[in-house]
């Protein structure tokens, strides 16, 4: 789904987030929840003679990932620094590298395909490069209103992975399955983990009708990329309405107010006076540790889905939504190896258990449903015991509160209703309150359907459906029989 | 009887193993020595009295019991102020970093300690190791202890002035284009710039990068060569530092020059450079070859374009390695109300930085900018691989190059200091080693109008053990070294 005349470009950056440490020293990584400025030294806040050291985990990780996004990676590569001043930069310039000026990155010329409404569309890597993350601005509101700006270093130096592709998408909707793609991906490589907090940001390119490009910096998640862009897609496009020309300039996505606001103009961009990193030397990457990384790489989402629909035998569409996310891949094959059923738990997984994550707004992850509370739900339908409606009402407890289905069914008293006889009581009442509804059923199917959807209510949805049918079609037709024999006499009498 | 603070690093080390001497005695004969010339020299920032003291109570204690004693046991080396010492402020002669305190030690600082070494004090330098003279210090000039009206050679002056002095028996420098061989040749004492990878620069605070080491200057040769031992080898905090076995450089320092061949750069010889300099250093060379070497004179085309490539070079790296004092963390910043960091940071620098550095902060930033980056930085880089495949193919066919170490006498404070370029052209026979990367020292070869000269030896890539020993025989039969100004 293209939308008419927009070209959109990113430029993601992925954290490491599998490192121990840090790029160039040896400080954790592990930043998230600590105290401000805790988790430094004196490489990582650039004092004064502290210098650089790569950390090599890293450089296998980068080129893990470079090979699984189909890129080639340089044999012979450089660090360069990228100059420029802002608080978040101990140094005032980041290590990163260049595709210029005699820089070589990381990795060239890759490509992800992505898939919509079975359209597959290739979309190309530029480039990759490893680079250090600068620390954390914090501040009061808004960052055009903030009174101050508070500066944690925890982050400074932490590993980021920088993937930047053409400008090939079409719409915000293409950019945002590339991102859960590339994700997947990452976390299928066991380098990274996109559910913590800013893990993978991006910036975006967008021009409408082969006009003015504007960036758009600050998207912190792949939600929130079709959002921005949506945004502005509107905002652009209305000025254009207003004959207003669209400025080139650099913008900044609002997460709170949903809006971009302008950072800089172009008359204010930035010469970043790239040159190379003296502090570090010419990274050479033999054969051999190429060949080794290809051969311990995991495997990939989409050799996954090929053997979840060979082994499993499920639809190229099942196979496609559950290796989309490595944690909801990873749950179906817990559910299939405790329940051999692939087919249903994947039918559970993709409608209502997606659905419900969704409406709660909660990752796999974070929810408390494992993957034996799913199966064992699974077969108390089965046996018999729940209804799919008392199924789907359950769900969202188990999500929240990770009890398990037969103990929320047992406590809450939503066993399924299987007594002849008691149904028989219930269908009497029923008949009994809805006279002209049975009169008509007698004619009319639909309002059979009414006095089951009346039982149903009774009983809270309790009653078994197939055998609530059954029995209220038996008990109509004993009504039409008592009703053919007082008419057969009437005349006789 | 020489005074204790005249003995040489070797001869106080012996006198402390055999206990002889006491550290405490030595280091207080050294203090009462700094008591008395430093304020005609004016050569360190920081003294460290009272730590000195402390470290030589300890060091006595532990010879007392019979633990064994570094190499440098009790030896009084100053550190140049761009040195990161923990707990003891490196200014880098600067007011931007004038109240830093580093929380850790430079990697040699760590050596030093572990051979028993006591830091007796921080030296002055020009600021942030921008300049020939030392008098771009923040905290003003060093003095040439021969004559105190004459400037002592830069950046590392205050190393070089205090070894020359007696106010220290060692000292170490850095050498970003001549700045330990320069104050060395200047004030008669032996210098050298090892050869880049060979000394760690973790905790040497960045000037220009590519090009810098740290490295002795001390009162003979015998003494750079122990100096040298302790402090190379690899770090695996400096990716820059090479993987090379550790060597004793003392073990190499005998065996002569019989046999050498010594190739003379005649571009070392060229207009620009004092008639008076150049006989001195003819003398020198032809008493190389009185001890059996030979010699020849070469020509380096190249060198023409060592000067212009160096500056460039050094600059931009110096303006992107000096954008991190910004006053947000550390160091100066301008009393101001404004949150706008912008304009904090700006007038902080224009503040913290003197002149010069903010000149080539200004030239290195322009050098590196859109457009010129081509002609400028990239081109330096060109004529760099140029000069380093000259010295090559030199190196293929003699063992060491020899010339003068500055192409004029020490000149008179305050003469040169307006004049950037006059000054800058000073460094022209000092740049090329830094540029190729390889070793280069400076010995003491004699005096014009009783002014220091000095002879400077280049060699391969990390042959400082020839280095060492030509200029170990040298110095022998020369005997220039070890010579002391009156003061």
């Amino acid at each position: 789904m293209s939308v008419q005349g927009v070209i959109i470009g990113l430029e993601v950056h992925v954290q490491l987030t599998s490192l121990k440490t840090k790029l160039f020293c040896g400080c954790s990584s592990d930043y998230r929840g600590k105290e401000p400025n805790t988790l430094v030294c004196p490489v990582c806040l650039g004092l004064p003679g502290a210098l650089p050291v790569l950390n090599r985990k890293a450089l296998e990780y980068a080129v893990m990932a470079a090979l699984a996004l189909n890129c080639k990676v340089s044999k012979r590569m450089f660090f360069f620094r990228k100059n420029y001043f802002y608080p978040d930069m101990p140094k005032n310039f980041q290590i990163s590298q260049y595709d210029r000026a005699g820089g070589v990155p990381l990795a060239v010329n890759g490509y992800l395909t992505i898939e919509d409404q079975n359209r597959v569309k290739k979309i190309r890597i530029s480039r990759i490069h490893l680079e250090e993350d600068p620390g954390r601005l914090v501040h009061l509101g808004p960052i055009d209103q903030s009174p101050y700006t508070l500066v944690d270093y925890n982050r400074a130096g932490i590993a980021l992975l920088e993937v930047v592709t053409e400008p090939d998408f079409n719409s915000p909707k293409e950019a945002r399955l590339f991102l859960q793609k590339l994700r997947s991906i990452l976390e299928h490589l066991g380098v990274f983990d996109g559910s913590l907090e800013g893990a993978m940001r991006c910036d975006a390119n967008i021009s409408l009708e082969g006009g003015t490009r504007v960036e758009i910096k600050n998207i912190t998640s792949f939600k929130e990329v079709e959002r921005a862009l949506n945004f502005e897609i509107l905002r652009q496009r209305d000025l254009l309405e207003k004959g207003i020309s669209v400025k080139r300039e650099t913008r900044h996505w609002d997460e709170a107010r949903r809006i971009t606001v302008s950072l800089r103009t172009k008359e204010e961009e930035q010469d970043y006076r790239y040159f190379p990193e003296p502090d570090l030397v010419p990274i050479v990457l033999s054969e051999e540790f190429i060949k080794d990384v290809k051969r311990r790489m995991p495997e990939l989402p989409e050799a996954r889905m090929r053997r979840f629909m060979l082994s499993y035998g499920l639809p190229r569409y099942d196979a496609e939504v559950l290796v989309s996310s490595k944690d909801l891949a990873d749950f179906f094959e817990e559910c299939v190896k405790i329940y051999n059923k692939p087919k249903k738990i994947s039918n559970w997984m993709m409608s209502d258990l997606l659905r419900c994550l969704y409406e709660n707004n909660l990752e796999l992850k974070e929810s408390k449903i494992t993957p034996q509370s799913l199966v064992e739900m699974i077969q108390l339908i089965e046996e018999g015991t729940i209804s799919v409606k008392i199924a789907k009402k359950i769900l969202p407890t188990m999500i929240l509160t990770g009890r398990s289905p037969r103990e929320i069914v047992e406590s809450e008293g939503l066993t399924k209703i299987t007594s002849r006889k008691l149904l028989s009581e219930l269908i009497a009442t029923v008949f009994r309150e809805n006279p002209k509804a049975v009169r008509d059923a007698l004619t009319n199917e639909k309002a059979v359907h009414f006095l089951v959807g009346q039982l149903m209510k009774k009983t809270k949805g309790k009653a078994d459906p197939a055998l609530a049918n059954e029995m209220i079609k038996e008990m109509l037709e004993a009504v039409r029989r008592k009703e053919g024999s007082s008419k057969a006499s009437t005349p006789s009498q | 009887m020489p005074e204790l603070y005249e003995l040489t690093g070797r001869e106080v080390s012996e006198k402390i193993r055999s206990r002889e001497l006491t550290v405490k005695e030595y280091i207080s004969s050294i203090l009462e020595r700094i008591r008395k010339v430093e304020e005609k020299v004016h050569a360190f920032v920081t003294v460290l009295e009272e730590d000195a003291l402390k470290r030589a109570e300890e060091i006595d204690r532990k010879a007392d019991c019979g633990h064994g004693l570094g190499r440098l046991c009790g030896v009084a080396v100053a550190v140049k102020d761009n040195i990161c010492t923990k707990g003891v402020r490196t200014t880098c002669s600067s007011r931007m970093l004038k109240d830093f305190v580093p929380p850790y030690n430079a990697t040699v600082i760590e050596r030093l300690l572990r051979e028993d070494a006591v830091i007796i004090g921080k030296t002055n330098m020009d600021e942030f190791a921008m300049g020939s003279t030392t008098e771009t210090s923040y905290f003003g000039a060093t003095r040439n202890p021969w004559n105190p009206t004459l400037v002592p050679g830069g950046s590392s002056g205050g190393s070089a002035a205090a070894v020359a002095a007696g106010e220290a028996t060692l000292a170490l420098g850095s050498d970003t284009g001549g700045s330990i061989r320069c104050p060395a040749s200047y004030c008669n004492v032996v210098g050298l710039k090892p050869t880049y990878g060979l000394v760690s620069r973790y905790g040497l605070i960045a000037y220009a990068n590519s090009l810098e080491q740290i490295g002795p200057i001390t009162i003979d040769t015998y003494d750079c060569a122990l100096l040298l031992s302790v402090i190379a080898g690899h770090d695996p905090k400096d990716s820059t530092s090479v993987k090379t076995p550790r060597r004793d450089y003392v073990d190499f320092l005998e065996g002569g020059v019989e046999g050498f061949k010594i190739g003379v750069p005649s571009e070392f010889f060229g207009e620009g450079v004092d008639a008076r300099v150049k006989e001195c250093v003819w003398r020198a060379i032809h008493t190389l070859e009185s001890l059996g070497a030979t010699y020849e004179e070469v020509s380096l085309p190249s060198l023409e374009y060592a000067l212009p490539a160096y500056y460039i070079i050094a600059m931009s790296e110096a303006s992107s390695n000096l954008a991190r004092y910004d006053g947000l963390r550390y160091g100066y910043r301008v009393e101001e109300d404004s949150w706008d960091w912008p304009t904090v940071y700006s007038k902080s620098r224009r503040v913290g930085f003197g002149a010069e550095v903010r000149r080539r902060i200004i030239l290195g930033t322009y050098a590196l900018s859109a457009g010129y980056y081509d002609q400028y930085y990239l081109k330096a880089l060109k004529i760099r691989t140029l000069i380093r495949r000259d010295f090559e193919k030199a190196f293929e066919k003699f063992n060491l190059l020899a010339g003068p170490t500055m192409p004029v006498p020490p000149f008179r404070i305050g003469e040169k200091i307006q004049n950037p370029l006059e000054l800058y052209m000073c460094d022209i026979l000092t740049v090329p080693a830094n540029l190729t990367g390889g070793p280069a020292v400076t010995v003491p070869c004699g005096f014009v109008d009783g002014l220091p000269v000095g002879l400077q030896l280049m060699g391969r890539p990390f042959r400082e053990d020839l280095l060492l020993r030509a200029a170990k025989a040298y110095g022998d039969r020369a005997g220039f070294e070890g010579l002391r100004p009156k003061l």
